[in-house]
């Protein structure tokens, strides 16, 4: 019984070590210069954080017809702190029937309860309220909900993902997943996790989001990005969450 | 510094070739090539090398490396051009160069003289080809002189 019960536990241990030596998946944090690294994670240098500054003044200030302010509903007693919600999203969404991403359920919120106009794509105030509410699952692993409801839009999300696409005739995958660490030019093609987003890019000189981030890929490949509002960029939002699930949130992350 | 997106802009802001006013050649694959040349003249080497070392046109050196001591950043995505000559025909090179994923169904390799069954292409570039035939045959004309 003893010896048994200890074959059980090596086998489970040799399981244990297989899954996290087995785990390939690497941040595009890792193949960044050390000094763009230490601007990620030193708070002040990380650029990101003056719209994780103006997202707080933000999420005080009451807007709409409603007059409310994100704290007024989100207090601890009530809603409770954001923290480990940007880790769940893109989430189901029953008063819409979709899947949305952060960026939509702040929207949300904005037109169902605050009752004020929805903010444009890629905005300051939309990134930076998303940044400020991101900022609050940093180091928590992303935890993409098993919630069956999602599962058609992920099936698309990874149908897109492994489409080709564009004049140059390349899909995500065959970047990302067959040729991830490799050399395009002067770029290490990461492997694409969404783990930093919204995040501060110094070619951008500005914050954006994962969707400016997957706009200038199909626009690479010589591929018509989808308009901002498309369901597909949730669906390839959801697909890249399951892929990274369990991977720490860096958001807001820096690149070059 | 950041080729990959700069690329992009670039690609997106420079005046795109006018091979959309080109019908396309019609050409007769023989086995693993294309014998005839599609403009029924040979290319010139120079114009093709040109053609491969710039990045805004062959977008080449985004995947391949080759002996252009000039260009400082070389993809690695594919095996080098050096030697290409030596390797394949003309008419092999022109059939990797039209359409290499009827050689390899999985190819990363962009097809560079076809415009049907490529899915959501930018309007921009919808209906033209990569490179024109002419400059195909330039390219061809100088990958066969890489002998070793
Ligand atoms: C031809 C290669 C190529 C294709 C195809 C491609 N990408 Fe990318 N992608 C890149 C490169 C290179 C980068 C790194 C950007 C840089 O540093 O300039 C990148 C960056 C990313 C990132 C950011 C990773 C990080 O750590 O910040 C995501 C997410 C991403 N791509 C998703 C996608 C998706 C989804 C698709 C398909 C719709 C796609 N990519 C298609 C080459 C590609
Ligand atoms: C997005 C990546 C990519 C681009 C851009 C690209 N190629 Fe390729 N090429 C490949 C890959 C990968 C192979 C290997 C064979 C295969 O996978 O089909 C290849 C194979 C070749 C071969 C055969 C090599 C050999 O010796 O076996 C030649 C010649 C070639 N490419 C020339 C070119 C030229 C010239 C250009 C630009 C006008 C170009 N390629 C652009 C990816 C690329």
């Amino acid at each position: 019984m003893r010896r048994l019960a200890l074959v059980v536990l090596a086998v489970f241990a040799a399981t244990y070590a297989f899954a996290q030596t087995a785990d390939k998946r690497r941040s595009g944090y890792a193949d960044m210069d050390a000094s763009v690294q230490k601007m990620q994670d030193d708070d002040t240098a990380n650029p990101a954080m003056l719209w994780v500054q103006e997202g707080e003044a933000l999420w005080g200030k009451p807007v709409g017809s409603a007059n409310l302010a994100c704290a007024d509903c989100h207090t601890p007693a009530r809603l409770g702190g954001m923290a480990g919600v940007a880790a769940r999203y893109p989430a189901w969404s029953p008063a819409l029937g979709r899947a949305i991403d952060l960026e939509g359920r702040l929207q949300l919120c904005r037109t169902l309860h605050q009752k004020g106009p929805a903010l444009a794509d890629e905005s300051r105030e939309l990134l930076a309220l998303t940044a400020f509410v991101a900022r609050q699952s940093r180091g928590q692993p992303v935890a993409s909900p098993d919630d069956r409801r999602l599962d058609a839009t992920l099936r698309s999300g990874e149908t897109l993902y492994k489409r080709r696409q564009g004049q140059l005739n390349l899909s995500c995958a065959q970047c990302h997943d067959d040729n991830a660490g490799q050399k395009l030019a002067a770029v290490t093609i990461p492997q694409a996790h969404p783990t930093a987003y919204p995040l501060y890019r110094l070619e951008w000189q500005a914050l954006g989001s994962l969707k400016r981030r997957l706009r200038n890929c199909l626009i690479g490949v010589r591929a018509e990005p989808y308009p901002y509002s498309a369901p597909e960029y949730v669906a390839l939002e959801l697909y890249l969450a399951k892929r990274a699930q369990g991977m720490k949130v860096e958001a807001p992350g820096v690149r070059p | 510094m950041r080729a990959w997106p700069l690329l992009a802009v670039a690609l997106l802001a420079c005046p795109v070739p006018s091979h959309a006013d080109e019908e396309l050649r019609s050409f007769l694959i023989v086995g693993d090539a294309i014998p005839d040349t599609l403009t029924g003249k040979p290319g010139d080497a120079a114009r093709g090398r040109t053609v491969v070392a710039t990045r805004q046109q062959g977008l080449c050196l985004l995947c391949h490396s080759g002996p252009f001591p000039e260009e400082r950043f070389q993809g690695n995505l594919a095996p080098s051009l050096a030697g290409a000559g030596g390797r394949w025909s003309e008419a092999q090179l022109r059939l990797r160069l039209v359409d290499a994923q009827r050689l390899n169904p999985d190819t990363i390799m962009p097809p560079y003289y076809k415009v049907s069954g490529l899915q959501r292409v930018a309007p921009a570039f919808a209906g033209k080809t990569l490179l024109s035939a002419e400059q195909i045959e330039d390219v061809v004309a100088y990958l066969a002189t890489l002998k070793d």
